[in-house]
């Protein structure tokens, strides 16, 4: 861990200044940019990861303007079971996710053939292709943009953390005291809105790379069209005997993550608890609702042919009936 | 005929009595998509803790809609072929009818919003969200005052 920090400390001041140089020389292609409106992946290649935390510090630097500045005290929230969520004092937490740090580096100590090695990568949003937080946020607050991000809209959220509840990583992150639910009942509903990784949305509209891959000196990260990072993902995953995740979870997320190591032993090495999300393998968690939605086509179908045929019947009946009559 | 009658209002009692009772389970697994149900103790209601499972709920919400969406149809039609014979809808089931186009029409939407590859812009997405909302509290006050007003679906063609 000594040797591990030292190397940090070296890096942030060195080598993350020169990769965020170079990295932002490089032209973006247009697709990256987001101009396409093409779905777009990231590919984390964990081997290249060195910990050193300069995402996490860019991230909070780049997006800083978009932290929360709650109003205190807090408006009282009935009834008393309701809890506050306040990082606004612990702004400087990058150990796990939080309202003021939406990527963080998760360590996992494994043993591979007998050697002790210790992996780092970065954890944030997966920013999901079918995301259950957007499809599920009550007020449209959380949404998916065509390039293939997942948003929450801090101007609309109310902080009600269906999505952090909903999320299988339960990513979001809550901060009391700001927001649209000040404004209408902020004592009866709402507490606050839900932050998370926006993927940089705002920089990627203006043709730069999201903060915590410009800057990354190992270039652990990259981002392109979803095609081409899955096909890049298997050709590193073939070449080194590998394993991916984010591929197939959750029904597909927009982060792919490329490990030598299973990625089972890498969740059982983690610290998992709220803000530091698992390495499990997830199913689709809205797949009941693809299903479901299929029955609501041949519901109505079914629906015209029961009273088209108990029309058709007592016409029948009817016919009959006055064939008898006569 | 008369017979026929008798038989289609037995048949439009026991759907009634469906309907509602599936209006009731759509109206709660609806409002439990907002997180209320937690918060304001009704999960700890004994036999209630599922309702604070967003993904139940959902799941119930969506079977619900399948059904209401079929029972809806078949309605329609057999208002078309017989029913427009025998009873004449009155102004109140035209404003209910209205209202309920306006929740069926955004729920279509907001399932269509659910499925992977289908990505509205973030107004359309709020609009939908929050109309479905909105067209289902208004029909619930406009069922509320009908109610108060007795004035129901249907009238005899004769009255």
């Amino acid at each position: 861990m000594t040797t591990s920090i030292s190397r940090r400390t070296f890096l942030k001041g060195g080598l993350a200044a020169a990769g965020a140089i170079a990295a932002s020389s490089l032209p973006l292609p247009a697709a990256v940019k987001g101009e396409t409106g093409q779905e777009l992946a990231t590919l984390i290649d964990i081997r290249k990861c060195i910990g050193c935390e300069a995402c996490v510090e860019a991230c909070k630097e780049a997006n800083a303007a978009k932290f929360p500045e709650p109003e205190k005290p807090f408006p009282k929230m009935y009834p008393s079971r309701v809890k506050v969520s306040d990082w606004s004092d612990k702004r400087e937490v990058m150990d796990r996710l939080t309202p003021y740090n939406w990527v963080f580096i998760q360590e996992a100590r494994v043993t591979v053939n007998g050697k002790e090695e210790t992996y780092t990568f970065p954890r944030r949003c997966m920013h999901c292709q079918n995301p259950p937080c957007a499809d599920l946020c009550p007020w449209g607050a959380a949404r998916k943009l065509k390039n293939g991000i997942t948003r929450i809209d801090a101007d609309i959220c109310l902080g009600g953390a269906k999505c952090e509840k909903v999320c299988p990583w339960h990513i979001p992150q809550r901060q009391t005291g700001v927001g649209l639910y000040l404004d209408i009942l902020p004592g009866l509903a709402g507490n606050g809105v839900m932050y998370k990784c926006d993927r940089c949305y705002n920089r990627l509209e203006a043709g730069k790379l999201p903060a915590c891959i410009e800057v990354c000196p190992e270039n652990v990260q990259k981002i392109g069209p979803r095609a081409e990072i899955i096909k890049e993902a298997h050709a590193i995953a073939k070449e080194i005997n590998g394993y991916i995740y984010g591929e197939k979870e959750n029904g597909g997320t927009n982060t792919i993550y490329v490990s030598p190591v299973p990625f089972k032993d890498l969740n059982r090495a983690i610290e998992k608890g709220p803000g530091r999300p698992h390495l499990k393998p997830v199913s689709d968690a809205m797949a009941h609702a693809d299903n479901l939605a299929k029955a609501m086509v041949i519901a109505p179908i079914a629906g015209i042919a029961a009273a088209a045929g108990k029309f058709y019947a007592a016409s029948k009946k009817r016919g009959q009936h006055e064939e008898g009559r006569k | 005929m008369k017979t026929y009658a008798r038989e289609s209002a037995a048949d439009r009692k026991w759907l009634k009595r469906f309907y509602i009772m599936l209006f009731a389970v759509m109206a709660f697994t609806g409002f439990g998509q907002m997180p209320i149900f937690k918060r304001y103790y009704i999960a700890d209601v004994p036999g209630l803790g599922w309702s604070a499972d967003y993904y139940k709920t959902h799941y119930i919400h969506y079977v619900g809609a399948a059904l209401l969406l079929g029972l809806l149809a078949y309605w329609m039609v057999d208002y078309l072929l017989t029913g427009r014979r025998e009873f004449r809808l009155t102004g109140s089931a035209y404003v209910r009818i209205a209202l309920l186009a306006g929740i069926v029409i955004t729920g279509i939407f907001r399932v269509l919003k659910n499925l992977p590859d289908v990505v509205f812009s973030p107004g359309f997405t709020m609009f939908i969200d929050i109309a479905h909302l909105g067209f289902m509290m208004v029909y619930l006050m406009a069922a509320l005052i009908f109610l108060i007003f007795r004035s129901g679906w249907t009238q005899g063609i004769d009255d």
